[in-house]
């Protein structure tokens, strides 16, 4: 396709005014010197890059009205690029629209379909190609051919197979047991049922055999808020009651719906907020969900003590925590 | 001959014997570009694209995409001490010891929120235009394809840092898979190399995010601007521009100036933005641990709105055969925004089955010339603002001293009754503007000057427009709706008769206009 330049047709109305610096040679010069501003401006952005990076300090703060303090070296380098990058661009942009011909020109569209010829032509090269293997006669070829590119699709996705482990039982299970003691998150002290006011609240995670070295996977399913209220603000039903110890209620921290630390609770309402996607939990009546996408409650866990009166976990969780998952018996 | 000519002629001449480019190169520097301000944002995103490879080239130089423990022992004190993943830590060191690294890390940011503003915005310019018409559908779905490119590699990409924000985005990613029927644990395990969140993630998307995403979008915005190269640019219509021709500027010198120096311009506003304002700094959030979160978690502005459809979500399990289904992941997550994308894919398609138009077209629309289809856009864009306003809830509810309960509840109810209310609204305005138009071209332009007529009468003087205004109000078409009968040419019902009704009713939706202005009534006016 040629791209022939032609005149604009402007039969019906002028398309073109002519600028002041096509027709004044002063204001030709002015945008002349213009331009050369332009580029000097950018010159010197690229000097104050270069003076910030090797002779200004990473300590040194310079206080600027409403930004307030702000490290020189990393503002210097910035406005530099900055000024170095927008004053050369605007040079080029400003030249083109007052020095260079702004006279639009025109250029012809030639329809994308091919001509019947080379449309006919192209029938008959594919059809000869087809013809010359003889797929459409060879039956066996083609049904083996077909047969081993279904194969061949397998080999990719299998070799992906050793990307993680099977998930087996990790979704379902925590380090939660009969008898496990509840430490303080961070700090891993056990705690006195008898240390915690009522209103207190605390994360704990489990007892385990290396504290400090909790892989994060851990980290993920273990954490439990705990959270002491009057008895006789629960309105939990006798199990659910049963699994408190002296006001003391034990929720999972993982969020039901998506996982995340449900970490903003409010005394006024005891209520359990997650901040990702504001599922609300109504501790009173534990955990249920009063507003939100969550559709399950928080899973509690059975607290009471032991001999030394120390809080500890009086069972496992008796359903999984975290999100939701297809393998998940939710019944 | 200038000596400065003649080497220039050495050099041409040499390649030219080996590669005969004279030719092909002639007739491009010949090319036409017609110029409109909005024919830009096609060049935002090319532009903050390039600035995106140049300053991720830079960070990879020193950041450490693993998630092995390490003991930070850097220049920023409150963090001292602390166990972290190698990726937080080198990412604080770029922030901290690289001289610039801070500036580069911030450019990268801001150019990919740029990056993807300009993507919608650009989306939006090509679909109420109607630029994507035949024939250049294929571009409209490699844009759309960039787009959802987009979304993955920004979502991977602030990810990376591995602090206490990005975290929690990766542990809603994981709950998102694992939601998934069936296969939804085992893919999500195998992802994370283990339970969330696992060791294999960070350095996983890594490779995705700087070689094979990068890898797809260079040879997808490669195509993308060759095809508008080959099938040259479309054009606003006006005095002279016609189907059949691309007027404008050639590429030598007039567009290679504006647009190169546009490619600084746009480098140039975003390391000023980079300079003057932070963004996304991890050094405040910390590192990331599952067990912790800092309230108003929000993601990147281009993923709020779907984190907002999570939100509004009704609270739908279905436990049954000892297996849950997560409706209030998979419809807000998977289900509604395929939707969107497939549809949004399709409607070039949709559009010209519903025309029944199967021609070429390379004169733009003017909006409100199609008010179907700029009816049906602003729907779009008002379904996804609710769904963003939802996204920022919490921060909504904290800064303006709002019930979290009530503007969710706005959400939810506003999701599906506003975008109708949107449709019908933008349809009225722009046959309202159809009217102005035609009272344009009727009566001429309001002077605000006031005539007292001998009788007493008041009346305002109009001047006629000009005649390149004119020409402009009047250069539309207004095809009448596809005539489709249930019946053949021989009185035999056609099958597919309850798609022929649809196809009826949508185009008959899709003609009303207001008249233009007939032949016969310019005569009028001109003997007036």
């Amino acid at each position: 396709m040629s791209n022939e330049i032609v005149p604009i047709d402007d039969s019906i109305a002028p398309t073109h005014a002519p600028r002041s610096t096509d027709i004044d040679p002063k204001a030709e010069k002015r945008a002349e010197q213009q331009i050369a501003i332009l580029f000097g401006l950018s010159g010197l952005g690229s000097l104050l890059l270069i003076y910030s990076y090797v002779f200004v300090t990473k300590d040194v703060f310079i206080f600027i009205p409403v930004m307030g303090n702000q490290n020189a070296q990393q503002l210097g380098i910035g406005i530099g690029m900055a000024m170095s990058l927008f004053f050369l661009g605007m040079a080029a942009i400003h030249w083109a629209k007052t020095l260079m011909s702004d006279v639009e020109v025109v250029n012809h569209r030639h329809e994308f379909r091919s001509s019947d010829e080379d449309r006919e032509a192209f029938v008959k090269t594919v059809k000869a190609g087809a013809a010359a293997a003889g797929l459409g006669r060879r039956t066996l070829i083609k049904r083996s051919l077909g047969a081993a590119i279904g194969l061949f699709a397998l080999p990719p996705v299998l070799l992906l197979r050793d990307l993680g482990p099977l998930p087996k039982k990790q979704l379902e299970t925590t380090n939660w047991k009969a008898g496990t003691r509840l430490l303080t998150d961070p700090g891993n002290r056990p705690i006195l049922a008898t240390d915690l006011e009522i209103g207190a609240v605390v994360q704990v995670l489990p007892a385990v055999e290396h504290e400090d070295e909790r892989p994060l996977s851990d980290i993920a399913k273990d954490p439990v808020l705990l959270i002491r209220l009057r008895e006789q603000d629960f309105q939990l039903t006798p199990e659910k009651l049963a699994m408190t110890y002296n006001g003391i209620i034990a929720f999972s921290k993982i969020c039901s719906h998506m996982g995340c630390a449900v970490a903003l609770y409010e005394q006024q309402t005891k209520h359990l907020l997650c901040p990702c996607h504001q599922s609300t939990f109504d501790v009173t009546r534990g955990a249920k969900v009063i507003f939100g996408p969550a559709a399950r409650p928080l899973p509690q866990l059975a607290i009471t003590v032991d001999a030394e009166g120390y809080l500890i976990a009086r069972a496992a969780f008796s359903e999984p925590v975290g999100p939701s998952f297809w393998e998940r018996n939710s019944q | 001959m200038t000596p400065v000519e003649k080497t220039i002629g050495n050099v041409a001449n040499f390649v030219d014997e080996r590669l005969g480019a004279a030719g092909w190169v002639k007739k491009s520097l010949n090319k036409v570009f017609p110029d409109h301000w909005s024919f830009m944002l096609g060049e935002v995103c090319m532009y903050s694209f390039v600035i995106l490879l140049l300053s991720g080239t830079f960070l990879t130089f020193w950041f450490d995409p693993s998630q092995r423990d390490v003991i930070y022992n850097g220049v920023y004190e409150p963090l001292k001490g602390l166990k972290m993943s190698a990726a937080y830590a080198s990412t604080l060191d770029i922030s901290f010891e690289v001289r610039g690294g801070l500036l580069m890390r911030q450019i990268h940011h801001w150019a990919a929120n740029i990056f993807m503003a300009a993507i919608v915005a650009h989306l939006l310019r090509v679909f109420f235009t109607g630029a994507f018409r035949k024939p250049r559908e294929f571009n409209w779905i490699l844009g759309i394809l960039l787009l959802t490119l987009g979304l993955v590699e920004g979502l991977f990409g602030y990810s990376l840092p591995d602090d206490l924000l990005s975290g929690t985005g990766l542990r809603i990613t994981s709950a998102i898979i694992q939601a998934l029927p069936i296969v939804g644990t085992y893919i999500s395990f195998f992802l994370f190399g283990g339970a969330f969140p696992g060791t294999g993630f960070i350095p996983r998307i890594f490779t995705l995010h700087i070689l094979i995403i990068p890898g797809i979008f260079l040879a997808v915005i490669t195509i993308h601007v060759m095809l508008v190269w080959y099938q040259k640019h479309t054009q606003f219509p006006g005095v002279g521009r016609t189907e059949k021709n691309v007027v404008g500027h050639p590429i030598l010198p007039v567009y290679m100036a504006k647009a190169g120096g546009f490619f600084f311009v746009v480098f140039g506003v975003i390391a000023f933005l980079s300079a003057v304002a932070s963004i996304n700094p991890i050094w405040l959030y910390g590192p990331y641990t599952p067990g912790q979160i800092s309230a108003g978690s929000q993601p990147d502005w281009y993923m709020g709105w779907l984190d907002g459809l999570v939100r509004m979500s009704p609270p739908l399990e279905t436990h049954a055969f000892g297996h849950t289904i997560s409706w209030n992941i998979l419809i807000p997550a998977l289900i509604v925004p395929g939707i969107v994308f497939t549809g949004m894919a399709l409607y070039p398609f949709i559009e010209s089955w519903i025309t029944g138009d199967k021609r070429e077209h390379h004169l733009l629309d003017r909006p409100r010339n199609v008010p179907n289809r700029t009816a049906l856009g602003v729907m779009s864009i008002t379904f996804v603002m609710v769904a963003l306003i939802n996204g920022g809830n919490d921060i909504l509810a904290t800064n303006f001293h709002l019930s979290i309960n009530q503007i969710m509840w706005f959400s939810r109810i506003g999701i599906l009754v506003l975008p109708p209310i949107a449709f019908v609204i933008t349809k009225r305005l722009c046959l309202s503007l159809q009217r102005a138009d035609r009272d344009l071209l009727l009566h001429g332009s309001e002077t605000g000057r006031l005539l007292r007529l001998p009788h007493g009468e008041f009346v305002e003087v109009h001047e006629p427009i000009s005649a390149e205004k004119a020409f402009l109000l009047q250069s539309h078409e207004q095809p009448a709706a596809l005539e489709l009968s249930d019946v053949d040419s021989r009185g035999v019902r056609r099958p597919g008769g309850i798609k022929n009704k649809v196809q009826r009713r949508l185009s008959k939706a899709h003609a009303v206009s207001v008249p233009k202005v007939s032949e016969q009534e310019l005569k009028e006016i001109e003997h007036h």
